[in-house]
């Protein structure tokens, strides 16, 4: 990989829009039954909004966002090579149903150990121009020969 | 946010109830469509095994998601939970059986920062081996 790329900021992602369905589908695939989830009455009674989304559903954005950036020529990366080792995720305040959400892909870190480049994301999940979400997404890019 | 669990019900080694669940095909299906990610190998056996993998195996980022259920049913209040990161150190296997195979996820309190808030570290053990690594999860409580 090309490790003049560090530091390199890829364009805003178009808006996501968070549906009460999106996070239902992501709460039953994780055969997670908190209301939270899926029942705006429930939410409130904590305190939010509305339903908001489990703590890994950020995926649903980042991952697509950040595939665009491995496509970048001048990152030179085999795509097909790519195993996800890592991933964190910092919270500012709660995904809702309603968010629309922009993901800003950062290329964090590349490193080359042993013939695997080794490269870091960090992605800001912003809805309404606030930052809801930063998360980092470490992959590993086997080299030929590993 | 209102958490079921406040600081003073806790101490550093306590352990969170444990859980258990079973990872089918058609868990890794529903997790493809919802999550986007529709990589074959979490679907499809030959292709899984024309990588080198022994079967199908689950989205990584499926056992982190119901890994911090752990931590989520705990409190209740899933947006408790400020910071969680993992390593996913071994893939879990899914063979094409109605049951699946199950996958056991364990939290112990870990440190009372001094912010206030709360470090669980999680555990996820498939076939005796733990699949996730320095799995940990940071939670805010109600007062």
């Amino acid at each position: 990989m090309n490790h003049d790329m560090i530091g390199f900021q890829y364009a805003p992602s178009e808006p996501f829009v968070v549906t009460a369905e999106s996070i239902k589908a992501f709460a039953q695939a994780l055969g997670d039954d908190n209301p939270a989830y899926s029942d705006a009455s429930a939410a409130h009674a904590l305190g939010h909004e509305n339903v908001v989304a489990p703590p890994t559903y950020p995926i649903v954005v980042t991952m697509s966002a950040m595939e665009n950036s491995f496509h970048d020529p001048a990152l030179n990366m085999n795509y097909s090579r790519v195993v996800h080792s890592d991933q964190r995720f910092e919270y500012v305040r709660p995904i809702r149903v309603g968010d629309e959400l922009v993901v800003t892909t950062i290329v964090e870190d590349i490193r080359t150990m042993a013939g695997n480049d080794m490269a870091t994301f960090r992605t800001e999940v912003a809805s309404g121009g606030d930052i809801v979400v930063t998360t980092w997404s470490k992959l590993v890019v086997r080299g030929d020969d590993a | 946010m209102t958490t079921k669990i406040s600081l003073v019900d806790i101490s550093v080694g306590m352990e969170l109830p444990e859980l258990t669940v079973n990872f089918t095909r058609e868990g890794l299906n529903a997790y493809a469509h919802a999550s986007g990610d529709m990589n074959p190998i979490h679907q499809d056996e030959a292709v899984a095994k024309s990588v080198g993998l022994p079967d199908v195996i689950s989205h990584g980022m499926l056992t982190m998601g119901r890994a911090v259920r752990v931590v989520t049913d705990w409190v209740g209040d899933p947006t408790a939970v400020v910071e969680y990161s993992a390593r996913m150190t071994r893939p879990v296997v899914v063979p094409n059986t109605p049951d699946g195979v199950p996958v056991t996820f364990g939290g112990k309190v870990a440190a009372i920062n001094e912010d206030g808030t709360v470090r669980i570290d999680i555990s996820a053990v498939f076939e005796g081996q733990t699949v996730l690594g320095q799995a940990r999860a940071t939670v805010r409580l109600s007062d």
